[in-house]
């Protein structure tokens, strides 16, 4: 996700390693390096000048004249202002009224339509809600449509009325409509607009007086530049609003609008959109994408993602499989099939501490396992589950099966191998030790032939 | 839809009055501190900066910018209001026309391919749709046969939505179902398209960000099949890029000219508080004209790229 602006303050992180201590002179530096990375992240001006102040001022106020690893304590301070600016808590939505009403506001082409459906997606499986989409966008060509093939593929209703075109009166009888039906959520999704269209922010203002929402989320698009700073500010100023969602994360942006939005209103983002598909948005943790900015990765994010798709009981007997040594080619498939689950394998290798600079350049195709799982099913029953089985005139018969080279398949087992080591060493020490064996550039080279 | 684009008008007009305000107290703030100086100091340096920043130029873009400037300065000597202008006028908008690219006069292509094949392509949200809406009502507007394509099969209602301009507009479209192979309705249209004896074709593909290897082979595989029909098409290959995205935009254009060889860029959204200032970068460093920017969400509102407009934009 941030990338960019972690391998920028890496750069700018070495240049005060060369030092062995900090004077005025390289902190200045280094902050023009800090600067520049948040720039080229589209953080707004103004915030990285601030910025950059205040990481200088405490600096210098603190002695770090003496310190003895000053590229160390940089990170720390540089580390802490971040995650001050991104803010500190998780929040949640407000769903406690009988019939909560959610308002969904944004730019034109920011992904409030994908959202809304990702959203009710969300509520409807993991908080066992029963919501209703409302569209009151009647402006842009198809939107409607838009709203009802997304509401039909999560398996939520939708409230239209093609014969208005007042978004005031269709959102209140949406709200009559959801009291009639039982919904306890309704979600309302609103045309784009600009924030100096006056007409249109009356409207929407208008809208949300007479929908009376416990949540108004405004969503953004993740690549959004310096003008992020005054839609920001623009939509808060009519809307006040309570959350802010972070669209189109899946890219490569640099993501610099989130530090932005976050200081300049001073509202909780809540959550970010991770691709095209309804089951793509995640909660925001706003301290742990502090730490991933600075290059240290998502270890938490990845864990938990892992344990969503985690059978307990199965990881329980592969976790004493491995123990006993026993980790064989079934399992290996088995997780790759989890991996697969957990979704895109860029992204998830992205969230590795490490990992995000390494992987750089390196195209991973989602079917990247593809010709591992062609190679492991050519293998009989008996080498799948006793691999040592597998001399060379096997290695050339499943070589064969597959379609693929005997180095292939010498590689693959050569990584099994390695992985089967990695496993045990987890067993031992938990991450702690998988991270140790990373960090002295030990990583084994993941199954992920082409 | 005499209405809805008479409504944009008169919202676009408010909206320059009040975007003036703001344009002309950042550039008064500049020309204060420059005018009658021989020399360009910090002072002048940091407004300059702030501006071109915060207009989305980039930090590489904007050293470039100033490096010209300073050097201009010390040859001039001193300097006025209008020199200034002058100067920050012609630098930049010779780092957008180094590509060796006049602004079009008006929405035209050229007499010699028929039909002139444009394919449309950019990340998801950007106004792709929209802009071919207004790109095709341009073209019949001044004669033109235009016929489109909705090969943008996988966002949800996306081939209504092209539907709907294509009635705007009052030209032919052609379709599958939404799901359908995008090459393959591309291939449609062309065929269609020729036996029409249409003057320009304009297809519409899905948003997609660039760092999407599958999807960007898709489109490189949309084009293929075009050539099928028009050996030498697409002609244009015309990215869309939002005016309010950041310094992504330059990751964008390289990527898709990657994939595709983009050889046109439109800007879009530029009627709100964005300025757009990455393409100035964008098309420095990718050499790849501007050609179209919209201005509003009505068929109208979408015009020829002005460069010594845009540039006054900035700094107007």
């Amino acid at each position: 996700m941030f990338e960019n602006l972690s391998d920028k303050l890496d750069k700018a992180f070495s240049v005060l390693k060369g030092h062995g201590k900090i004077t005025e002179i390289n902190v200045a530096e280094t902050l023009k390096e800090v600067r520049r990375a948040l720039l080229d992240a589209d953080v707004s001006y103004k915030i990285a000048k601030d910025f950059t102040k205040k990481v200088k001022e405490k600096a210098i106020g603190q002695d770090v004249l003496t310190t003895l690893k000053p590229g160390q304590l940089m990170v720390k301070l540089v580390k802490d202002e971040l995650t001050e600016l991104m803010g500190t808590q998780v929040e949640g939505l407000n769903l406690e009224e009988k019939i909560s009403v959610i308002l969904i506001a944004g730019l034109q082409g920011s992904g409030k339509t994908t959202f809304t459906g990702k959203l009710a997606l969300f509520l409807k499986n993991k908080k066992s809600k029963n919501p209703l989409l409302v569209a009151c966008d009647v402006y842009r060509p198809a939107a409607i449509n838009q709203l009802e093939i997304l509401a039909e593929q999560v398996g939520v209703e939708v409230f239209t009325n093609r014969e208005s075109q007042d978004p005031v009166a269709i959102a209140k009888a949406a709200l009559e409509h959801a009291k009639q039906n039982g919904h306890n959520v309704v979600i309302v999704d609103t045309a784009g607009r600009l924030a100096i269209d006056e007409q249109m922010m009356n409207e929407i203002a208008a809208v949300k007086a007479v929908v009376n929402p416990q949540e108004t989320l405004f969503v953004v698009d993740s690549m959004t530049g310096q003008d992020a700073v005054n839609t920001a500010k623009a939509f808060n100023d009519r809307l006040d609003y309570d959350g802010v969602v972070l669209t189109k994360l899946d890219g490569d942006t640099r993501g610099g609008a989130a530090l932005t939005i976050k200081s300049v209103v001073n509202k909780p983002i809540k959550f970010v959109g991770t691709g095209e598909k309804m089951d793509a948005l995640d909660v925001f943790y706003p301290d742990r994408m502090a730490e991933r900015i600075l290059g240290m990765g998502d270890v938490v994010s990845l864990v938990e993602k892992a344990q969503e798709q985690f059978d307990t009981e199965k990881a329980r007997k592969l976790q004493k499989r491995i123990a006993k040594n026993e980790f064989d080619f079934n399992d290996f498939v088995e997780q790759i099939g989890q991996v697969k689950k957990m979704g895109n394998v860029k992204d998830l290798m992205g969230m590795i501490p490490g990992m995000g600079k390494a992987m750089k350049g390196v195209e991973i195709e989602d079917d990247a396992f593809k010709y591992v799982e062609a190679i492991i099913s050519s293998m009989t029953k008996q080498e799948r589950s006793n691999p040592s089985l597998l001399n060379g005139s096997r290695r050339q018969r499943v070589a064969r099966g597959s379609g693929r080279s005997v180095s292939e398949v010498n590689q693959l087992i050569k990584q099994f191998n390695d992985m089967s080591k990695v496993m045990k060493m987890m067993q031992g020490g938990g991450m702690k030790n998988m991270m140790k064996m990373m960090g002295k550039g030990g990583m084994p080279n993941m199954p992920l032939g082409k | 839809m005499g209405i809805l684009s008479f409504f944009s008008k008169e919202k676009k007009e408010k909206l320059d009055k009040g975007l003036e305000k703001t344009k002309e107290s950042v550039f008064s703030k500049l020309a204060r501190v420059v005018v009658g100086k021989s020399k360009v100091d910090d002072e002048v340096l940091d407004n300059l900066e702030e501006v071109l920043i915060t207009s989305d130029v980039g930090v590489q873009t904007t050293v470039k910018i100033i490096e010209r400037i300073e050097e201009r300065v010390s040859n001039d000597k001193f300097l006025g209001t209008s020199e200034l202008n002058n100067i920050l006028r012609e630098e930049i908008s010779e780092l957008l026309a180094e590509n060796n690219f006049e602004d079009l006069k008006d929405f035209s292509v050229p007499v010699d391919k028929k039909p002139y094949v444009i394919m449309v392509v950019g990340v998801n949200g950007v106004g792709k749709t929209t802009t071919i809406g207004k790109l095709a009502y341009q073209l019949k507007k001044n004669g033109l046969k235009v016929v489109l394509g909705a090969a943008d099969t996988f966002r949800a209602a996306a081939i209504e939505q092209l539907e709907i301009w294509s009635q705007r507009a009052d030209v032919p479209i052609i379709k599958q179902k939404m799901g359908s192979d995008p090459a393959s309705v591309a291939f449609d249209t062309l065929q269609s398209a020729t036996t029409q004896g249409a003057d320009v074709v304009i297809v519409d593909t899905a948003g997609r960000l660039h760092n999407k290897v599958n999807l960007m082979n898709e489109l490189g595989k949309v084009k293929k099949v075009m050539q099928k029909v028009v050996p030498d098409a697409p002609h244009e290959v015309l990215l869309v890029l939002d005016a309010s995205t950041g310094q992504n935009a330059i990751e964008q254009a390289k990527q898709f000219t990657i994939a595709t060889e983009v050889n046109a860029l439109a800007l879009t959204k530029l009627d709100g508080t964005a300025k757009g200032g990455v393409v100035i970068g964008v098309s420095d460093q990718f050499k790849i004209p501007v050609k179209y920017i919209g201005v509003g969400e009505g068929i109208e509102d979408l015009q020829v790229f002005n460069k010594v407009e845009f540039v006054d934009s900035l700094f107007k």
